[in-house]
């Protein structure tokens, strides 16, 4: 804390509302309380990683309403009202989100660390539609970093994703 | 981090008022980089001012046949915009070389024009910055400044700016519409951002309190012979080493107009009227995209580890002239140059 802090009032909690993976809740958050911390440190929901904690490696996206954002990225206050999905909302019941299968079936990772952050990209990608040749998956994917080279895996993870969509859509 | 309190303004006049009183708040909108900033310590403001929920997120069109895209319309909304596709693809497709998905839903118009260099040294507060801590000295000129500025740079900083968005916004000639304290002005984007000159901790224009409110598109047509050429050291996700934007009009063969913005290479997205007047009413020729490309680096000036940005910039200047003419624009998605 610098001095030149020192004769201000020490800014107080807020009171905000969030739903998270459909669980509407009320939060008193400090101003300077990251969206990301809020979600491992506060509320327990540690699926979502802390990377670089810079923006810059895509471990902790999450989807707030309907976007994919890095969580690490945004203060929790600024979100008051805003639904929120992370990587334990994804599985309905007792079945996993198609993404979350598909990386299963096609060994689309090795240490993990990156695959929270990888399948709420992919599952946003999924949602928004403009992804449908590998080219196109690989640049839209490339907000997600993953240090072990799992891409070629993932990339086929969410291919076939989009194909099943697909399928059914027709 | 340091402590701060936090206001969510509810009009641009209340954030405006807030602001001009206090010299040590900042606005925040995306927070894509000045969270980032601030988790470096290297912007402590003691108030931030949420000005997210004021009514600045929409795409309208202009009565001059133009658009205006609000401050706060998102770096994903502006260049997935249907209209902006259509009539600006260069403004698309230098949004999409930029960032990352996520990093572009949370990003915003009137925040990408202000976001800071990403210099190392200005970004370490362990180090000496003229941008960061007037008066302590430049590390950049003698230390490692591989992605630093060839053009426009001065004794006291060598510092880029970073944007995409801005190159083509400079190509296109947009305005920047800001409301302040003493009212509503426009600022042509070629006077919004500035040279570092003996002042480089004053990246723009903008008067404290002032906040973008949009940022207008002149009508024009260069949606046909465009380009925006990236160069960088992986395929996404980076910064620009050297990037072109370019806007022609052809006339059969010949050009009738040529607007050209160079990115990565100086403290603002770089234009050279003269360069570009070469090419009017001429035919687009190699040739002349040569004498275009040296008119526009006579003055350029290499550091140790960015003199390749000269040559770089040069092939990538008849490079994106070559794509523009041809209507063969840069592909942001499989990054094969063409």
């Amino acid at each position: 804390m610098s001095a030149s802090q020192s004769s201000a009032p020490l800014p107080e909690a807020m009171s905000v509302t969030l739903t998270i993976n459909g669980e509407t809740r009320q939060l008193d958050v400090l101003p300077w309380t990251v969206l990301l911390d809020l979600l491992r440190d506060h509320l327990g929901l540690t699926g979502t990683k802390k990377g670089c904690d810079h923006g810059q490696c895509g471990a902790c996206t999450v989807i707030v309403d309907g976007r994919r954002i890095n969580s690490c990225m945004a203060f929790a206050v600024m979100k008051d009202g805003a639904r929120i999905t992370t990587i334990e909302g994804l599985a309905q019941g007792g079945d996993l989100h198609p993404l979350q299968q598909a990386f299963i079936d096609h060994d689309a990772f090795q240490c993990g660390y990156c695959t929270p952050g990888q399948i709420c990209s992919g599952v946003a990608l999924i949602e928004e539609g403009r992804a449908r040749t590998r080219d196109e998956i690989r640049e839209l994917m490339s907000g997600n970093i993953c240090r072990c080279g799992a891409y070629t895996n993932i990339v086929d993870a969410i291919e076939q994703v989009i194909g099943a969509d697909g399928e059914a859509g027709r | 981090m340091n402590r701060f309190s936090y206001l969510r303004a509810s009009s641009v006049d209340e954030a405006v008022r807030e602001a001009a009183a206090d010299p040590t708040v900042r606005f925040i909108a995306g927070g894509t980089n000045l969270i980032d900033l601030m988790k470096y310590n290297v912007e402590r403001p003691e108030r931030l001012i949420d000005i997210t929920r004021l009514p600045l997120d929409r795409i309208a069109e202009t009565d001059g046949g133009g658009l205006r895209i609000g401050a706060l319309v998102t770096n994903d909304a502006a260049a997935y915009d249907p209209r902006i596709k259509d009539r600006y693809p260069l403004l698309s497709s230098a949004i999409l070389a930029g960032a990352s998905p996520q990093l572009r839903n949370a990003a915003t118009t009137g925040g990408n024009l202000l976001q800071r260099t990403r210099c190392y040294y200005f970004y370490d507060p362990g180090t000496p910055c003229n941008k960061r801590e007037p008066g302590t000295g430049c590390p950049a000129i003698t230390g490692r400044n591989r992605i630093h500025a060839i053009l426009g740079t001065s004794e006291h900083c060598i510092a880029t700016h970073p944007s995409d968005m801005a190159v083509a916004l400079a190509a296109l000639e947009a305005m920047v519409h800001v409301a302040g304290p003493d009212g509503e002005r426009a600022i042509p984007i070629s006077d919004f951002h500035r040279l570092p000159g003996d002042r480089p901790e004053i990246d723009t224009n903008l008067r404290h309190g002032e906040i973008i409110t949009a940022v207008e598109l002149p009508p024009a047509d260069f949606s046909r012979h465009y380009t925006y050429l990236k160069l960088r050291d992986r395929l996404s996700y980076a910064f620009a080493l050297v990037s072109v934007a370019v806007a022609l009009r052809m006339e059969g063969d010949a050009v009738a107009e040529a607007r050209l913005a160079l990115g990565g290479v100086a403290h603002k997205p770089w234009r050279d009227p003269e360069a570009e007047a070469l090419l009017h009413g001429r035919p687009a020729t190699r040739d002349r995209f040569i004498a275009v490309a040296d008119h526009i680096l006579k003055d350029a000036k290499g550091h140790e580890d960015n003199a390749f940005k000269i040559d770089l910039a040069r092939r990538a200047i008849v490079r994106a002239l070559s794509q523009a003419a041809a209507g063969t624009p840069q592909s942001q998605t499989d990054k094969r140059i063409k």
